[in-house]
């Protein structure tokens, strides 16, 4: 299994997690990360080789609806739940200095 | 304090007012709600009006639901139209859903009485109760002791008489070991038997819906209520609704029960001890006892805790102060994101996101979340191979009673130790329940776990009933 | 069309295409929200559109039959499918997480034909869900920059799309142009989508990299917003000639996707590889795999209209013409090649009748309101020269304006009718001797000098002249 987490992994992935953690944080995070995936190599002693893996615990396929139009959520129910609106519209911050 | 089938029946032929019903549960409420904290919201002035709209009915002559007047409470992470769902989270507090889940729907029509909304670990991140953004909710037999989790508040409900069931969530033992330590009945049905429409994501290929109760009927009633094939959850199993209550009084005569005998460490002398008079109940009620083996149970616990956050990581990447809920303003969107998810997260839920991104994240997916679904594979054929042999398989639900406050809190894997044996039943997807049976050393509730292969209910509820019997 | 530049020192183009079409379903592609274009912003919204939590999806059926149409017109393979997440933040993103199609698509392996023979590879096109919209707002530019703000709009989250890919087998822009135009036919054919560039129904994202013969591909650049086939010529002339320049120069390419800008028409980035997301791909969980079964398939396939190139290949084979001239691709593309077998069934002249239509049926549609023997009859009296072919065109214009009718009492009405040989020839005579300087100049080779003799011609006829007969007489009259 993989090497040990180091801290500048936890920083990289708290920033694709959308989360901003602290230097402290970030510290205790890692020791704690570490400690779970020590005990997860448990695993790496199986021999998964010629295993399957399982993502779903019933086995269902073609599961389909109709194409038929149901009415809209009312708009003025949603987006009075919004944090903020606008012309019938959701409003957001700029985006600056990231991806689009 | 009346069960389910008893208000039922009282109501249905009219010795039993439903508003009367309900004001002697909203009466224990306000008793000893203040000490327990069951609750996120109690619903009162709507439970009066559908209670009322209940006695009318029947002073009409009108029909009524199989759940005529029966007092429910739900775990605050099924969605209720216009009522507050938070999910013991800063990130929802004050959310109001523009639409009912199916189960509230069924109950509803059932004729349920909604008297609130329970406390749950965030997002049903938790075993205890105590990550509840609300404050954690106290045990009933002992308030200095967790109720366990996550679905803490419903289990407590139900024990504090505050509603006749309620409804909770199990992604990894959050309806069994709750009960267990609660001292009710709690249900985790097979997946895909209830819909999971409206029920708020934790990790979407293991969490199921199931009821709490009092006894095994009424969980059996309950869950024919709930269960049924809905068009709007792509994983539900195309099947009318199950049946159940039919089978209680058949006796175990002739089942083959399971015994593990590779069961995981760390269990207390005293459950083990509860366990082993549950097996002697059933031989003595004309079951055989066969010992089985699960080799790779004990590989459970990393199976989950890779899968498990994996799936709510990107579950949770949703609350981002956008469309719903609550927002930390900022200057630009990323820092708003980061903002919101900062302050509106607890640490419990943040651990678990940080580990689903890792585990998901390039680089290390095949190191990790990919050997997670092979090895819960190998549980899965475990389980197929022990139940050519065995009919169910019995466990202790939590390897201790009820823990007091604070005792695992400052080491998550602690915690997590205790769903080791219920976490199994999720990863395979079957149905696994806890029975009350007896008490253990503290005097304090000890749970039986009856566990049955793919859409074995049936099965499981002989057991079931069987050991209530017998207890 | 203009000329392609070819680029200098021979390096060579590689272009592949990935082409996103909204599907023509009344509904999303995981719930029963309306799909429709244009209407009030958040008006086609429910739980599952705007990731509320608790949502589940379930896949719309008809999308799914309309994205196995695309596969089997693209003669692709439809195979059992399943739908991961690709997980990314952003606010058009309701549930942070894309429901898409990874390792195993719907559609694999298929193929497209370009006039003169050429095929393009089709590696997938497989099916996933739209964006919402965000319009940003303040700051100078109105663009993404500098905003102070954004406001969303999700009716267009959730729209089914299907994603085609091309394989990297396109060599010059003029081949993209093609490929884009026949994509967009063939889904109008199989009615799989409105593919409208302009509303954004239908969208091309430009890999362009270059290289010289013999070596391995250069770095590649994907290019977004390129919003008209115009603009898929215009950025890869750009941006190949810019990758270029800058490896002559020294440079080097970076992978990036780049943003074309049809106003300045140039291409500029818009992200650098090292700062994409990592999407954490994986199963999704609230679907199950999507497994057509062959008997589905084969009536999706049997249901087929004939396709685009196939009744080009006919037409311009019943007609004699050329079956990647503009005539065959007009009027298939706009559905009335079933109108000129119509015409020519009725007796109508095939290479005329083909060729009225392609210039003025451009407004009927599928179904011209003219009916099939009047044009059938103009044919004839043209190619019996009983009306000049300049007659036959203001005839033309008289039966759709009247919506059909008796050419032959139209024509007399008119007063048409081709004069005879001898009034003809009289008529020459008297423009050479109107017009001797011109005469001279046509004898001496000057060609231009024609138009002055077949003008008085048409003059002192009233137009009643058949100019190519007119110029054939002085042709032979020069010797
Ligand atoms: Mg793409
Ligand atoms: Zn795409």
């Amino acid at each position: 299994m993989a090497e040990k987490i180091s801290q500048e992994t936890v920083i990289k992935v708290s920033r694709l997690a959308r989360l901003s953690l602290t230097s402290n944080e970030a510290e205790k995070m890692t020791s704690q990360l570490s400690g779970m995936l020590e005990h997860f190599r448990d695993i790496d002693a199986l021999d998964l080789a010629d295993v399957e893996p399982m993502t779903r615990p019933y086995p269902l396929k073609n599961v389909l609806r109709e194409d038929v139009v149901a009415p809209s959520l009312d708009r003025d129910e949603v987006l009075g739940q919004a944090p903020a609106a606008e012309s019938g519209r959701f409003r957001v911050p700029p985006t600056i200095g990231f991806d689009v | 304090m009346q069960k389910l089938a008893e208000i039922v029946a009282g109501v249905s032929n009219g010795t039993l007012s439903a508003s009367a019903v309900l004001e002697e549960h909203l009466k224990r409420i306000s008793t000893r709600e203040s000490e327990i904290n069951a609750f996120n919201l109690v619903t009162a002035d709507q439970a009066r009006l559908d209670a009322a709209k209940i006695d009318a009915d029947i002073k009409a002559d009108k029909k009524v639901g199989a759940l005529a007047g029966v007092p429910i409470a739900l775990k605050d992470n099924m969605c209720t139209r216009g009522v507050e769902t938070t999910c013991s989270s800063k990130i929802l507090q004050g959310w109001k859903p523009p639409y009912d889940a199916t189960v509230v729907t069924k109950l509803r029509n059932a004729g349920a009485v909604i008297v609130g909304k329970t406390n749950l670990d965030e997002f049903a991140m938790g075993s205890s109760t105590e990550n509840s953004a609300f404050g954690p909710t106290k045990n009933p037999h002992d308030i200095t002791r967790v109720p366990g989790g996550s679905s803490g508040g419903s289990a407590a409900a139900v024990a504090a008489g505050f509603a006749a069931a309620s409804l909770g969530s199990d992604t990894g033992g959050s309806i069994r070991q709750p009960a267990a330590l609660c001292g009710v009945v709690g249900v985790k049905p097979t997946y895909g038997t209830v819909s999971r429409y409206g029920l708020v994501a934790f990790a979407s290929s293991l969490d199921q819906i199931g009821p709490f109760t009092s006894d095994v009927r009424d969980a059996a009633t309950l869950l024919e209520v709930i269960s049924g094939h809905d068009p709007m959850d792509s994983t539900s199993i195309p099947q009318s609704a199950l049946s159940l209550v039919s089978v209680l009084d058949q006796g175990v005569k002739g089942m083959r029960i399971g015994r593990v005998t590779d069961l995981p460490e760390g269990c207390e002398p005293d459950v083990l001890a509860r366990l082993e008079a549950a097996f002697d109940a059933l031989r003595s009620a004309g079951a055989t006892i066969v010992d089985v083996k699960l080799p790779s149970l004990q590989y459970c616990l990393t199976a989950y805790y890779l899968i498990a956050p994996a799936e709510a990581s990107s579950n949770l990447a949703r609350y981002d102060g956008v469309r719903y809920g609550n927002r930390v303003d900022a200057a630009d969107l990323n820092a708003m994101y980061a903002a919101t998810r900062e302050a509106g997260f607890g640490e419990e839920v943040k651990r678990r996101i940080m580990l689903g991104t890792y585990a998901l994240s390039a680089g290390y997916y095949d190191a990790y979340y990919g050997k997670a679904l092979k090895v819960r594979r190998l549980i899965s054929d475990d389980f197929a191979r022990a139940y050519k042999d065995v009919d169910t398989i019995l466990t202790p639900t939590s390897p201790s009673t009820a823990f007091k406050f604070g005792s695992k809190t400052d080491n998550p894997l602690a915690m997590y130790l205790c769903d080791v044996f219920t976490i199994p039943t999720n990863l395979a997807g079957h149905p696994a329940m806890s029975v009350p049976f007896g008490v253990g050393a503290d005097k304090m509730p000890v749970g039986i776990q009856v566990l049955a292969s793919t859409l074995g209910e049936q099965a499981m509820f002989k057991v079931a009933a069987e050991l209530e019997r017998a207890s | 069309m203009s000329e392609v530049p070819v680029l200098p020192n021979d390096w060579q183009l590689i272009v592949g295409l990935e082409v996103h079409v909204e599907l023509a379903t009344k509904t999303k592609m995981f719930s029963a929200s309306a799909n429709r274009f244009g209407d009030e912003p958040n008006t086609n919204i429910d739980p599952v559109t705007l990731g509320l939590p608790g949502a589940l999806p379930v896949l719309n059926q008809h999308a799914i039959e309309l994205a196995m149409r695309i596969g089997l017109a693209l003669n692709c393979k439809v195979q059992p499918c399943t739908f991961h997440r690709k997980n990314y933040f952003y606010p058009d993103l309701p549930k942070a997480y894309q429901i898409t199609q990874y390792d195993h698509p719907l559609n694999v392996d298929g193929h497209l034909m370009l006039p003169g023979d050429v095929r393009i590879g089709i590696e997938r096109a497989h099916l996933e869900e739209d964006t919402g919209k965000s319009t940003h707002f303040g700051g100078s530019s109105g663009r993404i920059h500098g905003s102070d703000y954004s406001l969303l709009d999700y009716n267009r989250a959730g729209v089914p799309l299907v994603e085609i890919v091309s394989r990297p087998d396109i060599r010059t822009s003029e081949q993209a142009r093609q490929y884009v135009a026949e994509l967009r036919s063939i889904l109008l054919a199989v009615g799989a989508s409105d593919a409208k560039m302009e509303e954004g129904s239908m969208r091309c994202d430009v890999n362009v990299s270059v290289h010289k013969p013999g070596t391995p591909f250069g770095t590649r650049c994907e290019i977004k917003n390129v919003n008209s086939i115009r603009s898929v010529g215009r950025a890869i002339d750009y941006e190949s000639r810019r990758q270029v320049d800058l490896i002559e120069s020294g440079g080097t390419i970076r992978q990036e996707t780049r943003h074309w800008d049809d106003s300045t028409g140039r291409t500029e980035t818009l992200r650098t590889k090292e700062d994409a997301d990592d999407y954490r791909y994986f199963l999704e969980p609230d679907l199950v795999p999507l497994v057509p079964d062959p008997a589905w398939i084969e009536a999706v396939r049997a249901a087929l209209p004939v396709l685009p190139a196939a009744r080009r290949k006919a037409l311009a084979e019943l007609c004699g013409v050329d079956k990647d001239g503009e005539s065959a691709i007009v009027v298939v593309e706009r559905g009335q090649d079933d109108y000129v077998r119509a015409v020519i069934s009725a007796g109508g002249d095939a290479r005329r009748a083909v060729i009225y239509v392609q210039q003025a049926f451009a407004e009927q549609g599928a179904a011209p309101k003219v009916p099939a023997k009047d044009l059938a009859a103009l044919t004839i009296l043209e190619r019996d020269a009983k009306v000049t072919s300049t007659q036959a065109k203001t005839l033309l214009t008289d039966l759709i304006e009247s919506g059909g009718g008796d050419v032959v009492a139209m024509a007399n009405k008119r007063g048409f009718e081709a004069l005879d040989t001898a009034a003809l020839e009289a008529m020459v005579d008297a423009a050479i001797a109107a017009e001797p300087g011109a005469w001279q100049k046509y004898c001496d080779g000057e060609e231009k000098a024609l138009g002055a003799l077949v003008g008085a011609i048409m003059k002192s006829s009233k137009g009643k002249a058949d100019g190519k007969a007119a110029t054939a007489l002085l042709q032979a009259r020069r010797g």
